[in-house]
């Protein structure tokens, strides 16, 4: 991995053979995605059926109602959040990486994880005492940015105010969420497989209005990343030399992490804690394509939508017609095929 | 579901290690004893006699081995929510001092903060119980009680009817209340031929889903709670989804719709807000046939992840729903 991490990465292009050989990854899992799932429908009546939608297109498409129902209602909104998801935690994961000098960085990094843990753990249990099913949700979100916003707050009135203190800072409080969410956990066991569940992640309940909810800050957030992705390879060199380029590391700073922060906190949200993605996704695309990142970030979410896409097909087919957590797929498939990668990259150097 | 699942990961180990006869050495309790040897548990058919303190020491084979209750319990205390149903329902409500957090039925018995998934040893003992009753043992509670001289019934998840008469009958003879149990066993096994002969024949018989969490979790035919399903002859569509024989696999949305069951029923009402109405606003669902005849129906989590007494009530529940159906379906 450190022959990948950015010592100072040569600002790089991003080469258009990449981002179409990105793009036509995508595609590809994302039609495998709905082509394939639990219940077969047959692939030409599949694509007849979406040709169908286009304006001015009269495909007349055999599936019948049930059939419809799943692959609208059903498998569409769960690859496009598969996706999205995917983008956006592959994303933040380059960007954290990026801002904190550091290859182990994930989006999780900051708290985001047990924040996210420990209010969906409140959320669930509090359905006890009538919240709506609704809360979980909120609650995550509401403990993912809460969680971060005291690491944020704990690593700039601490110490140096480097981008260790606030990694520092992050671990301090995950651990401290991480323990309350274990204790208001450990009180109500009843509730355990469903917090377990949620931990574990998984898009298995998806329909459009969780697209619609995440998209947004998809978009938003992605959009704030990639527009700082010049300032990433600056800060690269450290924070004093960035800063005599002209650089306001801080600010900066502030940035990268508040967006990849938002978009990763609406993506656990809606999907529960799924690691690896992050983390391995980032890495692939730097030993294959350069360590600048003007070609790491946008490669990051479009191969990220396409990892997740292609997790979540194996999480719902493997043991059809049951399902598999999508965390132990990305950790399962993602970690000898990254072994794979390293080795292959290393070689050719 | 709540906590019967890992209790029932908990019954698979314990399995094998039990059998034997309950063993009734004084001559006032007139025993007519049948040992099962292949089975999990002791079936003991009694003759009805009243129960007195003179039975006493007695002998039972539970999930742990033998226990011996020296005298008649006046102290016991229950970390099985289940085992508090049936001590209660066998009269023994009296003898009982403390249940766990989780034990909420009947409303007469003693809550209190212990655990039964996290005890404290010295919090069970404070109470100087003469029997505890548990049905998940996480790691040394069985002998550490022992070891304090406590008595432990070990009282795991049923896997059949069968197993439940057989924990009724052993809190029977352990408490003193054999009578009591034995008619109790003898009521259930009646309501629920009852039940069962009340709901008519059908050629094509129903589909149901179990639900047991709003991520899809389901209970098949091979679980307790399935194998009651069964007896009403319908048809479980979480079977194809469990190759590995667990019991509780999580199904997927696109194969619930694509089954399309004629039942469903919801066991997480309580843990899960789930209702009819939640149920029909989900992506799709309101496409089920279940969901436009009106055929989703909320269950007690606590009584269908249970396998108490309160089972006939489950069934009673089950059975009106496949009742109201047009037969014609």
């Amino acid at each position: 991995m450190a022959a990948s991490v950015p010592g100072v990465p040569l600002p790089t292009r991003l080469r258009v053979a990449w981002l179409a050989g990105a793009v036509a990854v995508l595609v590809v899992a994302v039609a495998l995605a709905v082509a394939v799932g639990p219940v077969e429908l047959a692939p030409g009546e599949v694509l007849r059926s979406l040709l169908g939608l286009l304006p001015g297109v009269e495909s007349g498409g055999g599936l019948t109602g049930t059939q419809a129902t799943i692959l609208y209602q059903i498998r569409l909104p769960r690859v496009i959040l598969g996706g999205l998801v995917g983008a956006m935690l592959a994303g933040a994961g380059a960007a954290y990486q990026g801002v904190f000098r550091n290859p182990l960085a994930d989006p999780y990094l900051l708290g985001v994880a047990a924040g996210a843990g420990l209010g969906a753990t409140v959320a669930i249990i509090g359905r006890g005492a009538g919240l709506p099913p609704g809360a979980v949700p909120v609650a995550a979100f509401a403990g993912a940015l809460a969680a971060v916003a005291i690491t944020y707050l704990l690593g700039r009135t601490v110490g140096d105010r480097t981008a260790t203190t606030l990694i520092l800072a992050g671990v301090a409080v995950a651990s401290f969420f991480t323990a309350a969410q274990t204790f208001v956990q450990q009180r109500n066991a009843d509730t355990f497989r469903e917090v377990y569940a949620w931990i574990l992640g998984r898009l298995g309940t998806t329909g459009w209005g969780e697209v619609a909810v995440v998209a947004p800050y998809v978009v938003v957030a992605g959009g704030i990343l990639l527009v700082h992705r010049r300032m990433l390879d600056v800060l690269a060199v450290g924070d004093e030399e960035a800063a005599t380029l002209g650089v306001r590391v801080a600010r900066v700073r502030w940035w990268v992490v508040a967006a990849a922060t938002l978009g990763t906190a609406a993506a656990v949200a809606v999907s529960g804690l799924i690691g690896f993605v992050g983390i391995v996704v980032p890495h692939t695309v730097r030993l294959v394509a350069g360590s600048s990142y003007r070609v790491v970030l946008p490669l990051s979410f479009l191969v990220g939508a396409a990892f997740l896409v292609l997790a979540d097909l194996a999480a719902r087919t493997v043991l059809a017609p049951s399902e598999l957590p999508i965390g132990v797929i990305t950790a399962f498939f993602g970690a000898p095929f990254f072994v794979l990668v390293l080795r292959t990259s290393r070689e050719e150097t | 579901m709540r906590r019967s699942l890992s209790l029932t990961l908990a019954l698979a180990a314990v399995l094998a290690a039990c059998g034997g006869g309950t063993e009734a050495p004084s001559t006032t309790v007139a025993a007519e004893e049948t040992t099962t040897t292949t089975v999990a548990t002791t079936t003991t058919t009694m003759t009805p006699t009243t129960a007195v303190d003179d039975a006493f020491p007695v002998t039972v084979a539970a999930a742990n081995g033998e226990v011996t209750v020296p005298a008649r319990p006046t102290a016991v205390v229950s970390l099985s929510p289940t085992a508090t149903e049936m001590l209660f329902a066998i009269g023994a409500g009296d003898q009982v001092v403390a249940v766990d957090d989780q034990s909420n039925y009947p409303a007469e018995a003693p809550t209190t903060d212990l655990s039964g998934f996290t005890p404290n040893v010295e919090a069970i003992a404070a109470f100087e119980p003469d029997l505890v009753v548990i049905s998940f043992d996480p790691g040394d509670l069985v002998s550490a009680l022992e070891a304090l001289g406590i008595p432990v019934l070990l009282q795991p998840a049923a896997v059949s009817l069968d197993d439940v008469y057989a924990q009724i009958e052993q809190l029977g003879a352990a408490t003193g209340n054999l009578a009591e149990a034995a008619s109790l066993v003898a009521q259930i096994r009646t309501e629920i031929d009852e039940i069962v002969a009340s709901v008519p024949d059908r050629a094509e018989p129903l589909t149901y889903y179990h639900e047991l969490d709003p991520t899809f979790y389901s209970a098949t035919s091979a679980t307790f709670i399935g194998q009651v399903y069964s007896l009403l002859g319908l048809d479980n569509i979480a079977d194809p989804a469990d190759a590995d024989g667990f019991g509780y696999p999580q199904l997927s949305a696109e194969y619930i719709l694509d089954q399309d069951p004629d039942l469903i029923f919801l066991a997480d009402t309580k843990c899960c807000g789930q209702s009819p109405e939640t149920v029909a606003e989900r992506p799709g669902w309101s496409e089920l046939t279940a969901v436009k005849t009106g055929a989703v129906i909320p269950l007690d989590d606590d009584i269908a992840s249970r396998w108490g007494p309160r089972v006939v009530e489950f069934l009673r529940t089950v059975a009106e729903a496949v009742s109201s159906l047009e037969p014609v379906g």
